[in-house]
């Protein structure tokens, strides 16, 4: 029986074996190279990737939702928990969309240490990024020093706001506190030391044979094909397409800023590298400028009905006192009106579409996360390639499930 | 100044449309287009590839619910222009059992975004590759951000040590959902109704919630002493 079928049919079983269905696979939500808590479901013919579907929110929390139950005071730290690499970046845009809607400018001196912070904050996420990347793709000394020079620069950020994440820091109408004595003397010390540990850090990795073999023409994307999907900040960048929010509609103090915008020629996973690098010179640059310029005075406004008047004055004045009490139980009312307003997040694009009826509460807070539309695109850009490379993919587009999954 | 600009931007918009936008909104030098879903598809195409506006990028989709509305649902399209640095909105309102035209052909990134559309607030999308729920649990029931779902959802989640799996229970709150009316008019020192005032003045007034206008309120007849 088996040998007429041979005989008669030799071409048949041919045909059977090639034509193996593609085989699925699931990667995470609970690996290592997946940042966070992805699940992907992939369709590999052999090693080949034909499909890539992720499945998020896994590490959904309903921010939007809660937002509309809370104060605008209330939902300011819910921004710290998107983006949890960067968190003052998120803050960034809540305070500056409700300062909008309120009609309001916070004085100089802070707009010039939320630049300052904003700029720290795009180190913090760069460097976690970078060096979990070359880890992924098989590099570890990056992440064992990166991550010592990330831990300097946390200890800034928690001098100024008291804590290493949930800074709740930058707030509609300036910042919380004023920079403690010496901080701007230590950071300016350290923004002269850290462009060398970058220069040390591109040495592991920029001609690195491995690392460019592993990047380079991994995940193209064409100009056309990042402005299809959406993307924004450093992947669009990468993509030979210059723009960035800073530059184009600046934001606080940035157009006083003197600083260049990388941009990357290629659209592959080496060239986001490369431009998320370059950020980071460019950020050191800001941050020297901010602390050279930065100007005395009031770190928010004089305006008790937006920010708590000083500890001091309470015990003496009876209005101080009532404000306070207002502000941190009933908080402010904001004008009937909408407002999107995007900031230029380390990741790409954060904006907040804000619509208030004019109670003391968002009618609705939509958090545009610059990751989403990034993870959407990982579906085109690993077809055809291995299965090694979406890592690769994955680490390159930046995701962090905190801000992708609200 | 901007805002001016943004207007003549729109009336020439709006004409160069014909009819497909209903109209626009500039409020704090932004600018928004009214559209129906019938013509979303016609206006959108006309932003992105009409060279003197070049709104290429969509930047988000979402959705804002008014419940007592009968267009129960605002879609609401920002677009963002690289070449002319400027963003644009676009608003179709949509009623609660009304299907609306997918965009994910025109921008593929509009795929997801429809798709959280879809999972936080029940709106279907017609033709849409592959619309599934994307944020909330496998086997989730309801649409979250809709007004009428409750904060506290309606299931809860625990490991069963008996059964050795993760179950849902309906949710038990300890203590009651508490919404506190903070309607209160904080800037009106002048409205507060104290014991005996309303013999000081002879119009009828009080304390009026939903309006902020000291006038409507009998305002300055009492000084804000």
């Amino acid at each position: 029986m088996a040998q007429a079928e041979q005989t008669d049919t030799p071409d048949v079983v041919v045909a059977e074996e090639t034509q193996i269905r593609p085989y699925t696979m699931n990667f995470g939500p609970q690996h290592p190279a997946a940042h966070g808590v992805l699940r992907l479901v992939l369709e590999l013919d052999g090693e080949i990737v034909e499909r890539a579907d992720p499945h998020i929110g896994l590490l959904h929390r309903g921010t939007e939702k809660l937002i509309e139950y809370k104060t605008y005071v209330q939902a300011l730290p819910y921004f710290d928990r998107l983006d949890y690499v960067a968190p003052m970046n998120q803050e960034h845009a809540f305070a500056l969309g409700v300062e909008k809607l309120l009609g309001i400018t916070p004085p100089k001196r802070a707009q010039y240490i939320r630049v300052l912070f904003a700029e720290l904050g795009r180190i913090l996420n760069h460097i976690l990024n970078i060096t979990t990347y070359a880890l992924d793709v098989g590099a570890i000394t990056p992440a064992l020093w990166g991550f010592e020079e990330r831990e300097k620069a946390m200890e800034f950020y928690e001098r100024v706001c008291g804590a290493r994440l949930h800074a709740n820091y930058f707030r509609p109408g300036g910042v919380h506190q004023d920079m403690p004595a010496g901080l701007a003397e230590d950071m300016l010390e350290w923004c002269e030391t850290f462009p060398k540990f970058l220069a040390d850090l591109e040495t592991l990795l920029t001609d690195n044979r491995i690392f460019k073999q592993r990047t380079v023409d991994i995940g193209v994307v064409t100009p056309e094909q990042a402005l299809d999907w959406g993307f924004t900040g450093p992947m669009l960048r990468a993509s030979k397409t210059p723009w960035d929010l800073r530059k184009s509609q600046p934001y606080d103090v940035y157009a006083e800023m003197d600083f260049d915008i990388p941009i990357g020629k290629t659209g592959d996973c080496y060239a986001r590298y490369l431009v998320r690098m370059a950020e980071m010179y460019e950020s050191i640059k800001i941050m020297k400028q901010c602390l050279e310029k930065m100007p005395e005075g009031n770190i928010k406004m004089n305006d008790y009905k937006v920010s708590p008047p000083p500890r001091a004055e309470m015990k003496t004045s009876m209005e101080a006192l009532i404000h306070h009490f207002k502000l941190y139980t009933e908080g402010y009312h904001v004008p009937e009106g909408e407002t999107y307003t995007a900031v230029e997040a380390p990741k790409g694009e954060f904006g907040v579409y804000l619509v208030s009826d004019g109670t003391n509460k968002p009618y609705r807070c939509r958090i545009r996360a610059p990751g989403f539309a990034h993870l959407q695109a990982l579906d085109f850009m690993s077809r055809g390639h291995q299965l090694a490379d979406t890592v690769a993919i994955i680490g390159s587009l930046d995701i962090v499930f905190g801000e992708i999954d609200r | 100044m901007l805002a001016e600009s943004l207007k003549e931007q729109a009336d020439s918009m709006i004409e160069a449309l014909n009819g497909d936008a209903e109209g626009y909104v500039v409020y704090k030098d932004e600018l928004t287009l009214q559209a129906s879903p019938k013509t979303l598809a016609s206006v959108l195409k006309f932003l992105r590839d009409n060279a003197d506006y070049a709104y290429t990028i969509l930047i988000d989709i979402t959705a804002v619910d008014y419940p007592e509305r009968p267009a129960r649902f605002d879609i609401v399209y920002n677009l963002l222009s690289i070449t002319n640095n400027a963003r644009i909105r676009v608003k179709i309102g949509v009623a609660e059992d009304e299907i609306v035209p997918s965009i994910a052909g025109l921008f593929s990134t509009a795929g997801w975004f429809e798709r959280e559309v879809w999972d936080m607030y029940g709106i279907p999308f017609s033709g849409h590759p592959d619309l599934r729920r994307i944020l909330t649990d496998y086997g989730f029931e309801g649409h979250p951000l809709r007004k009428d779902f409750p904060l506290t959802g309606y299931v809860e989640v625990r490991y069963d040590e008996e059964k050795k799996r993760v179950v849902y229970e309906p949710v038990t709150l300890t203590q009651d959902f508490r919404r506190f009316d903070f309607l209160s008019p904080w800037e009106g020192i002048t409205d507060i109704q104290l014991p005996g005032d309303e013999k000081a003045v002879c119009p009828p007034h009080g304390w009026h919630p939903a309006s902020k206008d000291p006038l409507k309120n009998g305002g300055d007849n009492h000084g804000s002493g």
